[in-house]
This record gives C-alpha cells, structure tokens and sequence, in this order.
C-alpha cells in the first residue's frame, strides 16, 4: 500500500482536539488550507502544521489540482486504525468470554439481610 | 450477552462497558478474587499469570505476571484506592514493559442490570498523548500477536 502508515503516530496525532477537529472537516469532503483554516483561529501556517502531523501519520492525504493541494482522509489510514480498535476489542472480549465461564460456575452468593435466593426466572432478553 | 463496548470520551477518557449474566456480587468477586482472576485475565490463548497478587482493600496492592510461556512476559502493578463491595472499584495501575507507563486510573462500576451486570470501566489516562500511547500500543498485554496480526493485514 503506498499511503505509509504508522499506528503510533496515529494514535497521536489525534490527542490533539485542532487536528480531531480537522479529521472531523475532512470527514465531510476534501479542503484546502485556506478553507480549513477558516473555522479556527489560527494562521495557515499551524493549520499547515497540523495538517503535516496527520499526513506523516498515513490518515490525511494531499491531491494536486493545479495550483491547489486539498486534503483528504487517506482511507487506508483510517481504516487500519479501525481494524487496530476492533482487535482491541476482540481481546478484552476473550478475556470477558473467559470471566462468562467463570461466572457461570460460580454460585452467587446469598443476601444475607433478606435471604432472597428464590430463583428468578431468566427472562432472555 | 451483549457485545463489549470500548470507546474514547473527552481528551483523557476510555470507557469500557459489558453485561455479565451473573449478579454485581459475583462479577465484584470475579475482578477482586486471585484465584479467579488467574482464570480470565489472560489475553491470548496460551499466556497464563503464575503472579496474581490482588489485596482488595483501600490501600491494597495489585500485581499481576503474565507469561507465554516461552521465556516472554511482564507485568502490571497497582494499588486500590476505594471498594465499594459489590458495586465499585476504583485502583490505579501501571504497565511494566518493562519501563512503566504513566499511571492508568480505573474506577469500575458493576451495575445490577436485570438478574446481570453491567460493567462499566472508566480509564483516566494523565493527558491526551498518554491516552493515545495507551491505544496505540494495546492496552491488554499480548498485545504484540494482535499487531502482528495485523501488520500482515496491512
């Protein structure tokens, strides 16, 4: 894949509320700086800034159209930090499989106050 | 059951959500109890903690040792700062890999939810870069099998 991509710089590339904010821009389609600038109140040259920090990360892209350089989601970037969330996810959810075996062979315990152990009927929801 | 949640809120936030089909009172002891907890917190198949130290109460230490068996492994230390049995935990802990990593704040609720639980786990991480660093190297130790995993995705 040609869009470079690095996880770790991804990842921190978006600890920053701007460059999220610019993600969020781009979300909608691609802008220039001049545009991106805009909603912010900040010089071009920070946007620029930030703009480089999401590109060196592989999750914005530039295209040329003459003299213009609009920015764009790079897809491959965004899509390979989604991946990395659903594998986290996967593995809290294997240890959370192992915790349902374990419950389930736990007797739960009595409540002492009111000895309330009247079995409930399972309403499968 | 339904399926876990995990998602980032404000700058330093992660909050994770889970039902269990048993009530507060066990799900507490799942997550407070050494002996069980050796049974589920494990990661990948194949890893296992021989280490689990887990003293339950304000002030009590938090250690876990994992090991794949085949000579890798680290570990996790914390404390607990307050128990509310059978509905909160709140600890800190920190990764050793082997530096430590900045301190991860955790309070856990355990929310009687029909005759389940629901869990949720609030992480506060020290900053915004921290957060970042957490999720990009995998908060859940064996970790690495995933990102290799998925760097032949790529």
């Amino acid at each position: 894949m040609s869009e470079a991509l690095n996880l770790d710089a991804a990842f921190s590339a978006l600890a920053d509320p701007t460059r999220r904010a610019i993600l969020a821009r781009l979300a909608k389609g691609e802008a220039t700086v001049t545009e991106l600038a805009k909603p912010f109140e900040m010089t071009q040259p920070a946007i620029s800034q930030h703009l480089k920090v999401l590109e060196n990360a592989g999750i914005v892209a530039r295209r040329v159209d003459s003299t213009r350089r609009p920015r764009r989601l790079a897809k491959a970037g965004i899509e390979a930090m989604d991946q990395w969330l659903a594998m986290l996810r996967k593995a809290l959810e294997k240890n959370y499989d192992r915790l349902d075996d374990v419950l389930a062979g736990i007797e739960p315990p009595k409540i002492k106050k009111e000895e309330k152990n009247d079995e409930q009927v399972d309403s499968e929801d | 059951m339904s399926k876990l949640t995990l998602k980032t809120e404000g700058n330093t936030h992660v909050v994770v959500t889970r039902r269990f089909a048993a009530p507060p009172e066990t799900v507490y002891r799942a997550h407070t109890d050494p002996k069980l907890i050796q049974k589920w917190l494990l990661g990948p198949e194949g890893w296992t903690m021989p280490v689990c130290i887990n003293e339950a109460r304000p002030g009590g230490k938090i250690r876990y040792e994992w090991t794949d068996g085949k000579g890798h492994g680290f570990h996790l230390s914390g404390e607990y700062l307050e128990l509310e049995p059978y509905s909160r935990i709140v600890h800190v802990e920190r990764m050793h890999l082997p530096d430590p990593t900045p301190d991860n704040h955790v309070e856990t609720r355990f929310d009687a939810d029909g005759t389940g639980t629901l869990m949720t786990m609030r992480m506060t991480l020290p900053d915004a870069q921290t957060r970042a660093a957490m999720l990009a190297t995998g908060m859940e130790h064996g970790m690495e099998a995933s990102y290799v995993r998925l760097e032949g995705m790529i």
